[in-house]
């Protein structure tokens, strides 16, 4: 989606976090990405490449972490996995999942030095 | 600019203003962060391979209030292995600056100085921890904050380019405007045709521009209201840029997103597009009036519409006719009653009573 509005999301974040700090530069970026927020990751990855290339996180790593993806369901009353927003119930087959997890979009830490 | 969907930043033009709008110009709004959590870090050796390392581990480490660098001190000599399996993720609290002999990340006490201190070039963990969206999310509470100050029922539409928003507000405007007062910021990436449509009806437009962008953030639409200085239980109507997929993510302060289908689209579009349609709290179905001359498979479209979200409202409704229009006006004027009602219990409105009555004591008094 928006991948490009998040990558540069992203960088304001790591500049901010970095402004008051001394930093000669960042080296990795760890991002929690949820599995239904809608991310593409590998155009998210292309984004930051072009997004990050001038600056204090030029050439950084980005380690993306993708958090699985969590729903509940209203018929069994229970927390359960899913892949999709559309997934069914994968104990009772049923669609009536919300999905309460695996939504975020985070950046975690930052390696600098 | 994006080469996904087109999206970037400047060029962003909100009407009346004359000038662009850089997105970080002079506003801040700082994001609350719970500095007090515990750290849980755990992270992937990309390599993947099984090694050993050994570490000391008496941490000693302080950070509740700051939440920042983390001077993770080593302090003792104990050994330990950890093998690390493939793709296996290490979740340990403690574990923010210990060195593995293939991947050289952090270890404040393997540095020049054998020891970490402040300023010294070594490499350390930040721990950042903040939403990527915080920031629209920030604005977004102080659109939602105003919306709730002055009893304002605010809808984010949202749709594909050409299911009729535009002709749906024209006509919902025209049926209104003698009960509400009604205002609409509309999204588009270039001219102010909408806008001028809506205007064309007597209710106050401001037309967005977002150039390169592909969706409203929360930032824009403050702008907008700044301008478009509503009265007191007005409803808002936000035109979204017409996109199944950006808009979603991106909270604006509104009460409710409000995703507009119509039959001539596919009724699989709640499956390909599952992001808008998980986040709408309505769905309405325009152009019913079509129905009998498209392929269009109306209960299947409601039942994949369901199945991405459970608790989606639906209406059937064409403008051009008339069709359902009443039931759309009716969730409109119950929206309008909670917000209007919400106005009256808020703070603001209960200190201004609080007031009154006491200026009626000491005048009897």
């Amino acid at each position: 989606m928006h991948e490009m509005a998040l990558a540069e999301g992203i960088l304001q974040i790591v500049e901010d976090a970095v402004r008051d700090r001394t930093v000669a530069r960042v080296k990795e970026i760890h991002l929690d990405i949820g599995a239904l927020a809608g991310v593409e990751v590998e155009a998210l990855r292309f984004c930051l490449d072009v997004v990050l290339s001038n600056g204090v996180a030029a050439g950084a790593e980005v380690a993306l972490n993708v958090t699985p993806g969590e729903g509940w369901c209203l018929a069994c009353a229970e927390r359960v996995s899913i892949a999709a927003l559309y997934d069914p119930c994968p104990r009772c087959g049923g669609y009536q999942v919300q999905a309460t997890g695996g939504t975020e979009m985070r950046v975690k830490e930052l390696l600098v030095e | 600019m994006c080469t996904t969907c087109g999206c970037g930043q400047g060029e962003v033009r909100i009407e009346g203003s004359g000038q662009v709008h850089p997105e970080d110009h002079g506003h801040d709004h700082p994001v609350v962060h719970d500095r007090g959590h515990s750290h849980t870090h755990e992270h992937t050796h990309a390599d993947g391979t099984v090694h050993s390392h050994s570490h000391a581990h008496a941490h000693d480490h302080d950070h509740a209030d700051t939440g920042q660098d983390l001077p993770a001190l080593h302090l003792g000599t104990a050994t330990h292995d950890h093998p690390h399996a493939e793709a296996d993720l290490q979740a340990n609290p403690l574990a923010q600056g210990h060195a593995h002999a293939d991947a050289p990340d952090l270890h404040f006490g393997l540095g020049p100085a054998h020891a970490h201190a402040p300023g010294l070039s070594q490499e350390r963990m930040v721990q950042i921890e903040r939403d990527i969206l915080g920031k629209n999310d920030a604005f977004a509470a102080d659109n939602r904050g105003h919306f709730a100050e002055h009893g304002i029922f605010a809808l984010n539409l949202v749709s594909s380019p050409g299911s009729g928003k535009t002709t749906l507000l024209v006509k919902t405007i025209e049926m209104l405007k003698d009960r509400v007062r009604v205002a609409v910021v509309e999204g588009d990436q270039q001219t102010s045709t909408d806008a001028d449509r809506i205007r064309a009806t007597g209710a106050p437009a401001i037309q967005v521009n977002t150039g390169k962008g592909c969706h409203l953030d929360a930032h824009m639409v403050g702008h907008a209201l700044e301008r478009l200085a509503l009265p007191d239980d007005s409803l808002l109507m936000i035109e979204n840029v017409g996109n199944l997929v950006c808009p979603a993510a991106f909270d604006l302060g509104e009460a409710c997103k409000v995703v507009i289908l119509s039959v001539t689209e596919g009724e699989d579009k709640p499956l390909k597009y599952p992001n808008m349609f998980d986040a709408a709290g309505l769905m309405l179905l325009n152009k019913v009036d079509l129905l009998p001359y498209v392929r269009f498979d109306l209960d299947r479209c409601l039942d994949y519409a369901r199945r991405v979200n459970p608790r989606l409202q639906v209406l059937q409704v064409s403008a051009t006719t008339g069709e359902g229009m009443g039931a759309w006006l009716d969730w409109l004027m119950t929206g309008l009653e909670r917000a209007r009602a919400a106005r009256r219990e808020s703070p603001a409105a209960l200190r201004r009573r609080i007031a009154e009555l006491e200026a009626q004591l000491a005048a009897r008094g």
